[in-house]
């Protein structure tokens, strides 16, 4: 992974003075709360339902053991001893003391970590594939151009203050695993007949309150073009995105009001004047990241192994969690392992300074020490030989981070909704929790097989509940909890927007209403079908039919939208 | 005397920004003793006897317009300015960086508005070299804002090389 420099790590460290000078000022009322508010985002800082948030940032969800084992540290020692990872790759830390962030920033920076531009109007943690550079389906490795991006965003000086946040993805797999579609700027990195590198540019995507999958508007862009392209499309909305409505404020909404077309036709004017010039990227600087990324010294190893195969016959429960937990690798012998954040009783991406102890050191012993944070909110050691797969698992047992459920419905996204979040409008923990329960014999959720099931507390969407199979969205109706279900949304590369069924539910309802929609899958379903491919087939109306079945609603629940500081994971 | 930061100093500055009344036009609001910034549309509309008549004069742009308009006579303005409504409006960062970077703006370029110490490194980045903190602030801290970071990693109008096209030079050094 990517290692700093002495002058990485001096503007980090500068970084961190700056802060603790900000805060300082602020405590001595120098600074005022409405000016401190953005620099203190800009840093990763939230002030939330019960005193701060400290969002860290994992840059395209990297990291090293020693990093992890320094998360385990401060977790302990300036939290409650958990932290919670989220749909950026991100963790946060939820009972952090105000004056003592500075302390954790520069505790962060002895590791080469930082929570630079996790929030704010400006442009967040890039985020990619977590099996990026092992996955068989990918043709290159998209972390360089990920930490090109990570340099060329951090403290870029004309775009610290958009219209409103700015999300980046880049996928580099035949199967999109990271939404691109669902992010301001989407970058499919692809190959042209020249054997060129370059990307397929998508823009004007994402979810929040107005829903949008990105738009096509350059099919190949040279890869020495990326910054002065994305340099191009981020001034024209700096200039032109709406300030005067921060629920239009997003890019998504800049490219609707112009057109794609007009859009392109701008940003190609605006390229047109930038391109080719010293933010022209050299190869040499693609190699020397590139160098950075290097596979890990991989043993020669048979496809196969004997001894794990006899251990798959003779013990089911490891081999239901192979089945789901264990992903292919491009090197023989190697896989890729998901550690389940998502156990029953504990909040979805929540992991306790045991448990990153344990991963750590999981991590150095099977997998070269490092590991990564998918955005569905668990972890991944991703270079894991398949004759250590056993061991890998008992030790996971152990820690509750082997439940074989990744990819199936208890495998939920989650936010950490109206328990912790000030904005949000209802909880969506403690749904979670009811459908887990409900949904926790894995021989039934092993029969209902591949689904995503996606919980936001709120509009701002943290838990991508517009792009799940069932998407339920907390909303306040008079004070009171409600919940909306989507059906039908769905991420990869037949990225779709859900749709809402009808009126909201109680929290009550939402584990039976589930229950209904899971029904009425496995009535109609033919023997290959998933639910997406059945609710395609049928249609949403029986769906529907069965989960207001004895119902009364007589009118849909309002949705508010509070959003006043601009969430988002 | 007011004071402002100009070139990495606090110096007195006697500039009058004008701005217009509810009720005045571009057209038609009378022309205050220099030296004077001038509102963007009251130099376009009244170029010939803006020239004639002052000596020492420059405009002002607020965060919605653009340079676009100046292109013409750029040169002739002593002082451009760019107008920070909030301090979270960042559209002046741009103006400024096409001010210097794209119609190669040779004088000053003045931060005034909602102008604060924790963005003047950013603005400095994008071609800003004066800046009329706001009044209530303490201009000789606020210094301290335009050294916050001894490296940067983009192209800026301050440094036309991105580090990486100079980080190994850099650390040979």
């Amino acid at each position: 992974m990517y290692r700093y420099d002495s002058i990485d790590q001096q503007i980090i460290n500068e970084r961190v003075a700056q802060y603790r000078d900000q805060i300082g000022r602020h405590l001595a009322g120098e600074l005022s709360v409405d000016e401190l508010r953005p620099l203190r985002l800009q840093n990763g800082l939230y002030i939330q339902r019960h005193g701060p948030m400290l969002r860290i940032a994992i840059p395209y969800g990297m990291l090293s053991a020693t990093q992890l084992r320094k998360l385990a540290e401060i977790s302990r020692r300036y939290d409650r001893a958990v932290g919670h990872f989220t749909t950026r790759q991100n963790m946060q830390l939820n009972w952090p003391q105000f004056e003592e962030t500075p302390d954790i920033l520069a505790e962060l920076a002895s590791v080469q970590m930082h929570a630079v531009q996790t929030s704010g109007n400006c442009v967040r943690n890039i985020t990619t594939d977590h099996f990026a550079g092992v996955a068989p389906d990918e043709w290159t490795d998209p972390r360089p151009y990920c930490e090109l991006l990570r340099q060329w965003s951090t403290f870029h000086p004309e775009f610290a203050f958009l219209p409103r946040k700015f999300k980046i993805a880049v996928n580099a797999a035949a199967e999109d695993r990271t939404v691109i579609r669902a992010h301001d700027i989407g970058l499919d990195l692809v190959g042209n007949e020249q054997g060129e590198i370059g990307f397929r540019v998508f823009v004007g995507g994402g979810l929040g309150r107005t829903p949008i999958l990105g738009k096509l508007i350059r099919e190949f862009l040279p890869r020495r073009h990326l910054l002065s392209y994305l340099d191009a499309i981020l001034r024209l909305y700096n200039r032109y995105g709406r300030r005067d409505n921060m629920y239009k404020a997003r890019i998504k909404i800049l490219v609707q009001a112009l057109g794609i077309d007009e859009f392109g036709r701008q940003v190609e004017a605006e390229w047109s004047q930038l391109r080719d010039g010293p933010t022209t990227v050299p190869d040499a600087e693609f190699a020397r990241l590139a160098g950075h990324f290097a596979p890990p010294p991989r043993a020669t190893l048979p496809a196969e192994d004997a001894a794990h195969a006899a251990r798959l016959r003779n013990d089911p429960a490891f081999a239901n969690w192979v089945k789901r937990c264990v992903h292919a690798h491009k090197t023989p012998g190697y896989t890729a392992v998901t550690l389940s954040l998502k156990a029953l009783g504990v909040a979805p991406g929540d992991i306790s300074d045991v448990q990153m102890i344990a991963v750590a050191e999981l991590a150095e012993r099977f997998s070269f020490g490092e590991l990564r944070v998918s955005h569905e909110q668990n972890v991944v050691l991703a270079d894991v030989r398949q004759s250590d797969l056993h061991e890998v698992w008992l030790i996971a047992r152990r820690h509750r981070l082997a439940t074989a459920n990744i990819g199936l419905l208890t495998d939920m996204i989650c936010c950490p909704g109206g328990d912790l979040c000030a904005l949000a409008n209802a909880r969506s923990v403690p749904i979670a929790a009811a459908i887990h329960e409900k949904f926790d014999d894995l021989d039934y959720l092993h029969d209902i097989g591949d689904i995503s099931l996606n919980i936001s507390g709120c509009m701002n969407s943290c838990g991508h509940h517009h792009v799940a199979n069932i998407g339920i969205l907390g909303v306040d109706k008079n004070n009171e909890e409600w919940y909306q279900i989507t059906i039908g949304g769905q991420q990869g590369n037949a990225a779709t927007i859900g749709k809402v069924i009808g009126p909201s539910f109680y929290a009550q309802e939402v584990p039976q209403v589930i229950e209904a929609l899971i029904g009425v899958y496995l009535e109609h379903r033919t023997p290959s079908e998933r639910f997406i491919d059945t609710l395609q087939r049928i249609g949403i109306e029986p769906f529907k039919a069965r989960a207001y079945a004895g119902r009364d609603r007589r009118r849909t629940a309002k949705v508010d939208n509070r959003e006043e500081e601009a969430i988002n994971a | 005397m007011p004071r402002i930061i100009k070139h990495d100093r606090i110096v007195e500055d006697d500039w009058q920004v004008l701005t217009l009344a509810a009720g005045e036009t571009p057209a038609t609001v009378i022309l205050p003793a220099d030296p004077v910034l001038l509102p963007l549309p009251v130099w376009l509309a009244r170029r010939a006897e803006i020239s004639g008549r002052y000596p020492a004069f420059g405009v002002w742009i607020d965060s919605h317009e653009g340079p676009e308009a100046l292109t013409d006579d750029i040169d002739r303005l002593r002082i451009i300015a760019v107008n920070f409504p909030k301090f979270t409006d960042g559209r002046g960062y741009s103006i400024a960086r096409l001010l210097r970077e794209r119609y190669h703006y040779q004088g000053e370029i003045r931060a005034i508005g909602d102008v604060l110490q924790d963005q003047l490194f950013y603005m400095q980045r994008c071609g800003i070299d004066a800046y009329a903190l706001r009044a209530d602030k303490d201009i000789d801290k606020a210094l301290a804002g335009l050294a916050v970071f001894s490296e940067t990693y983009q192209a800026a109008a301050d440094q036309r090389e991105p580090l990486f096209r100079r980080r190994h030079a850099l650390e040979s050094t």
